[in-house]
């Protein structure tokens, strides 16, 4: 075991200090002497000059960043006596203890996480091959241990002058955060620079954090982008935390600043399981599972085309209205946590390339680690058009599609209004469409569409051939879940072996 | 014409909820104190002769309240809704629903066709208009007798007599009732509007000769805001009761407004049935009423009642049933007639509950032709009543600008003791732009006063409303406010005790310091439910720490706050700074509407309205909320490092108050304003708000059309 022959190295090591201390009083003095020294060395990073640099810039240093993050006095540091390797360029007069990156591991609530934070301070937290190994140690250990891993990155990109021993030290991380995938939650935090090959962590892990105003997360810098296409653009509008909350669907969350961000990881946390082998947390609640929900009977206007806010229906029906949602600004015409929502607020809560993305990955995601989904369903159908179609609708549809289907955990469906189409057959399409196609040529289109309205448009056709369960009084949907919840957490059900799927990417 | 009808088993439903409201009206209502019942002078007669369906022309809680009644009475009811309106809670209590026409209200509630379609086709005998909508409309009142169907109000002649405000001073004149110096015709333009002011002399009061309820009412100080006024109460007064004419007359400074109830009947009883204090006005529209007055006598009140009563007889009006006649009180006690209302009061509440009789059932029994069945002596007030007019609008803009939106969460206190909840809205109810944005009429009731205002500030205390902003902050600080509780108060009493505008309650020392510990308790149950996970076999043991630190920001003023608790006294000790420690029982959850804590053996109330893992806590206390910033040790260390948000501008852009209709747009991209010029109108609850720039600049941007719906926050207008 990779885990175990680490803290046996650990061991050793120790051993043979003490074996040494005993040798001679006077050096042994002086050894522990050098200990304190190289750790309070270490704890200051690149220098308190570099440290106020980086408070000005509103950014705070990586151990300040553990020291918020983690629970009071859990942090418990690995490698902070490793220096960098590289001779070249006079790298050997500049040394810093633990080098560019903190790593070890912590508790968050009571429950363990491994972290790294990468230290702006040193080398502008470039990442050097020491810097990629301690990186890779953690990572292991979570795997091993099955624990989360959490990523604060804030660093320059490569060390320059390590060359390609830097850039493999990326490769063993993507194929830790590969490998980890679907095993052990990850979560990144930008909160600094993120660019070149960098972003691809970040990227293979589940969850983005970016702090606004100060985090940037692209593959080439605004310098390159002017010197290639002439494009005029800052750090900010290439890749600052707006553009990906609201264009590239990069980022799944961002706050204003360090301490937010921080605080609102641990948030997100306890969510989350520590590994696919554990449980889904289940925390003390005061909200009775029998809650009737009567605000729930009057959200849905009675115009089917009339919007509302699929918001305040999960709110109204999750425990003590506490939602965290994923991706707010982005494909907003989807809502995701646990929950899988159409929202008619947002382009009538159709579906289109985004929001297919976005709940396909989502809803993996729970899948993985055993997070029942609950699904309200309030779809006119797909989004029509040549965008959508040309930029591959159907591939992307067929994502989430996948998703759902290989999905094996529990889940619950809510048709909230209507579901027409590739979502679900309680029509296959709205009256006016349907009269369209079936009566091309008739005069009375009207009596046609009501006819359509009272054969389709409601839930009969779909409950009389056992297409959906029942229909229930919209105050009861809180109290059905969580029966049906507790009853399905005891479902068992496994897709058939195989290598991997291929799911349509 | 759309007609709902109701399923069978959504009827038994509704039967037993029936049931059940009406027999909250005799139970919730019985007072604490005095002859027992409620409706002590007169009871339902179940042998009388009565209608047998009676149609409400109206919606929201005055709909409820005559409802409520008729049921009692066992006569059924027939409600009238627009389509937006047909899951509200007058609807759902009807026997019967009719939607009669689109959200606008002159398309629905003051479709008089199509409520005369709804009288026919349900065969209503009786029709109840409630306050507003037609209620004092004479043309209404007209058909309907036409049809021979029953007005349950005054004749079509006495509302056209005693309605119209030029045609009932001119009756007033006649009868010597003490008048206010004004112009009793009908002002023709703006430049009559400015002689007939300038020949009384300002100040002036300019309103709409139809109107009631504040709308369509400006006081003017010159000339230039007498043609200003002029012009938006002549649109305000169109909107609102589709009749735009106006009058002028002086304005009495430092006045109180009380108002006498009057009620009559077809034989010719004419009693009044005292007092109600509504001083307590913003633009001239009522918030908070009490009865009795605290500034009246027994003999200026028996003149004031007997001088009401001299002036419905004077004019005939007998067969009425109902009005009110407002008086303005100088504080020589000098009274001068204001205006009469041929209808059922908004705050007929207080009246109810110090009198003992139920004015709706009155109303409907006169209507019917029975006599009344007391006498003058018998009107007397039974302990004191005090009603607050919760409204969905935000106090802190000019005492309150309407706001929309749903309650998503909604309990009213009226499982206290003397409370009376008179609302149509219930869980899940949607306050829209189109109707008044009322959400409920809090009444309280005691022996005395002071008890009143105590069941008072309990009740808004634990008033929970989620979803739309409230009135109730400022409710709240009124009702403890020194000269209120004095009872030294006058029309002028926002403007004069709150001269900035309303800023929320101003906490002391000890208030704050309650404040500040709650929060930091709820930060520690917060802490410790964040770790206590049922089913995490793996979670470090969490040995609890014995002091949980947080650094506690509330109106920019930091504190350090050390709290011990302690799991065996079920208690938490704050330490505040160096103040004495505070002692809070660990009594009430997270999750509960209302906390009432045990502060140092004191109990208080407060509300956790929002909690988020970031620290910020929002808590409602003594009305207010109140946003504070708990922040554990490491994150309170280097809270000054983060850079601050960047704040709007405000000067330089406009940003819509509240939610509305714009109604004109006075500037275009490029235009050069000045600071102060009106840029654009936007309606709301059919009050016309001039919108104004911040600064002089050049126009940058404008984002909207005359027509546009905007929401609250919406930035209108950018200067560059």
């Amino acid at each position: 075991m990779n885990l175990a022959r680490n803290f046996l190295r650990n061991t050793v090591h120790s051993s043979q200090l003490i074996r040494s201390f005993s040798s001679s009083s006077s050096n042994a003095l002086k050894v522990k002497n050098e200990v304190k020294r190289k750790r309070e060395l270490a704890l200051v990073g690149g220098g308190t000059k570099r440290i106020e640099k980086q408070h000005q810039k509103g950014k705070l240093t990586a151990r300040e960043r553990l020291e918020v993050l983690l629970d009071p006095k859990s942090f418990v540091e690995y490698d902070m006596f490793v220096e960098h390797r590289c001779n070249d360029f006079g790298m050997d007069k500049e040394k810093y203890y633990g080098d560019s990156v903190i790593t070890g591991h912590g508790l968050i609530n009571g429950r363990p996480v491994y972290v790294f934070s990468q230290d702006f301070t040193v080398f502008g937290g470039s990442l050097s091959s020491v810097h990629a190994q301690k990186i890779c140690k953690i990572m292991d250990q979570a795997m091993l241990v099955g624990a989360p891993v959490i990523g604060l990155n804030d660093s320059g990109g490569a060390r320059i002058q390590e060359g390609v021993e830097s850039l493999a030290g990326y490769a063993d991380i993507f194929q830790r955060n590969v490998l980890a995938s679907g095993v052990i939650p990850q979560l990144s935090l930008i909160m600094g620079p993120c660019a070149g090959g960098a972003v691809y962590s970040p990227a293979l892990t589940d969850f983005i954090f970016m702090v606004r105003q100060t985090s940037y997360l692209f593959i080439t810098g605004p310098d390159v982008v002017q010197s290639v296409t002439n494009e005029n653009v800052t750090q900010e509008e290439l890749g600052g935390a707006n553009s990906h909350m609201t264009k590239s669907g990069v980022a799944h969350f961002a706050y204003d600043n360090d301490i937010d961000t921080l605080l609102r990881t641990r948030e997100l946390f306890n969510f989350l399981p520590l590994s696919n082998k554990d449980p889904t947390p289940i925390r003390e609640c005061d909200d009775s599972p029998n809650r009737l929900v009567d605000s729930l009977n009057t959200v849905i206007p009675l115009e089917s085309t009339a919007a509302y806010d699929m918001k305040e229906v999960i709110y109204a029906t999750v425990d003590e209205h506490d939602f965290f949602e994923v991706m707010p600004e982005w494909a907003k015409n989807i809502i995701v946590v646990g929950i899988v929502a159409n929202q008619p607020k947002s382009m009538a809560g159709c579906l289109d390339i985004n929001a297919s993305v976005k709940a396909a990955r989502f809803v993996r995601f729970c899948d993985a680690f055993n997070i029942p989904l609950l699904t309200f369903v309030d779809v006119p159908g797909f989004l029509p058009g040549t965008s959508q179609e040309h930029n591959g609708i159907i591939r992307h549809g067929a994502k989430l599609l996948y998703a759902f289907a290989e999905a094996t955990v529990p889940k619950i469906t809510i048709i909230t209004r209507k579901a027409y189409g590739g979502a679900y057959d309680v029509a296959v399409m709205g009256a006016q469409g349907a009269v369209k196609i079936i009566f091309r040529e008739g005069k009375n289109v009207k009596d046609k569409e009501l006819e359509y309205i009272d054969k389709f448009a409601n839930p009969f056709p779909a409950a009389i051939r056992g297409f959906v369960d029942d229909i229930i009084e919209p105050n009861q949907t809180r109290k059905r879940i969580c029966r049906d919840l507790n009853l399905l957490a005891g479902k068992q059900l496994d897709n058939p072996r195989k290598k991997h799927a291929n799911m349509p990417l | 014409m759309r007609a709902i009808f109701f399923s069978t088993t959504f009827r038994t439903r509704l039967i037993l909820q029936q049931c059940l409201i009406s027999k909250r009206l005799n139970s919730i209502y019985s007072p604490s104190y005095g002859p027992g019942n409620f409706y002590h002078l007169d009871h339902v007669d179940l042998n009388e002769s009565k209608f047998d369906k009676i149609l409400i022309a109206n919606r929201g809680e005055i709909a409820c309240r005559v409802i409520r009644t008729c049921q009692a009475m066992g006569i059924k009811t027939v409600a009238v809704h627009s389509d937006i309106d047909h899951n509200s809670l007058f609807v759902k209590m009807a026997d019967e629903a009719i939607c009669i026409g689109p959200a606008p209200t002159k398309l629905s509630y003051l479709n008089e066709d199509a409520i005369l379609n709804a009288v026919k086709s349900s065969g209503a005998q009786a029709v109840h208009p409630g306050y507003g909508f037609l209620s004092e409309n004479t043309k209404f009142a007209k058909k309907l007798s036409d049809h021979n169907v029953e007005f349950i109000g005054p004749s079509s002649e006495s509302i056209l007599a005693m309605g119209d405000k030029i045609e009932s001073k001119r009756i007033a004149k006649k009868a010597n009732i003490s008048m206010i110096p004004g112009f009793d015709g009908e002002v023709n333009d703006v430049e009559h509007c400015v002689q007939i002011s300038r020949d009384i002399g300002y100040p002036v009061m300019i309103k709409a000769s139809a109107g009631g309820g504040g709308k369509g009412m400006r006081v003017a100080w010159n000339d230039e805001e007498a043609r200003e006024n002029f012009k938006l109460c002549k649109g305000e007064a169109a909107s609102s009761f589709g009749d735009d004419r106006l009058l002028v007359e002086k304005f009495i400074d430092n006045p109180r407004h009380i108002e006498f109830q009057i009620l009559g009947d077809k034989q010719g009883n004419v009693f009044y049935l005292n007092e109600r204090e509504c001083s307590i006005q913003r633009r001239n529209q009522k918030v908070i009423e009490e009865a009795p007055s605290v500034f009246l006598d027994d003999i200026t009140r028996r003149k004031m009642g007997e001088e009401a009563v001299q002036l419905a007889k004077a004019v005939g009006y007998y067969s009425a049933g109902m009005c009110t006649v407002e008086f303005m009180v100088d504080s020589q006690k000098n009274f001068y007639f204001l205006e009469m209302n041929t209808r059922l009061q908004v705050e007929h509440p207080i009246t109810e509950a110090t009198i003992g009789i139920d004015l709706v059932h009155q109303m409907i029994r006169v209507a019917k032709g029975h006599s009344l069945r007391f006498k003058q002596e018998d009107i007397k007030f039974h302990g004191w009543a005090i009603e607050c007019r919760v409204y969905a609008e935000d106090p802190y803009k000019a005492f309150g600008l309407p706001s929309i939106g749903r309650l998503t969460s909604y309990k009213d206190p009226s499982f206290i003791p003397n409370v009376r909840c008179d609302s149509g809205i219930t869980e899940g109810s949607e306050i829209s732009l189109y109707y008044d944005p009322l959400i409920c009429k809090l009444t309280t009731f005691g022996k005395n006063r002071s008890e009143a205002l105590t069941t008072m500030a309990q009740a808004l205390d634990a008033y929970v409303i989620r979803g739309v902003t409230n009135n109730i902050p400022l409710l709240r600080d009124i009702i403890t406010e020194e000269r209120f509780v004095k009872g030294d108060i006058t029309t002028k009493y926002l403007p004069t005790v709150y001269p900035q505008g309303f800023k929320g309650k101003m906490l002391n020392d000890q208030e704050r310091l309650s404040l500040t510990a709650v929060a930091a308790c709820v930060a520690v149950k917060s802490s410790i439910r964040d770790g206590s996970f049922k089913n995490m076999l793996r979670q470090t043991v969490r040995s609890l720490p014995k002091t949980y630190t947080y650094e506690i920001l509330l109106n920019d003023k930091k504190v350090l706050c050390h709290v011990k608790a302690s799991a065996e006294n079920k208690q938490f000790e704050v330490q505040i700074d160096d103040n004495i420690p505070v002692f809070i029982d660990d009594n009430f959850k997270l999750s509960d509407h209302v906390i009432h804590a045990h502060v140092n053996n004191e109990i208080i109330a407060l509300q956790l309205f929002k909690m988020e893992s970031t620290g910020n806590v929002t808590l409602i206390y003594l009305g207010t909320k109140y946003e504070l910033r708990v922040l554990p040790e490491a994150a309170a260390k280097y809270m000054s490092i983060m850079p601050e948000k960047k704040a709007i501008d405000y000067a330089s852009v406009l940003i819509s108050p509240m939610p509305g209709i714009v109604k004109s747009v006075n500037v275009q991209v490029g235009q050069s304003v000045s600071d102060g010029q009106e840029v654009c109108i936007v309606e709301a609850m059919k009050m016309q708000n001039k919108l104004t720039a911040g600064r002089a600049g050049k126009v940058k941007f404008v984002g909207i059309k005359e027509g546009d719906t905007v929401e609250d926050g919406k930035i209108l207008i950018e200067l560059e």
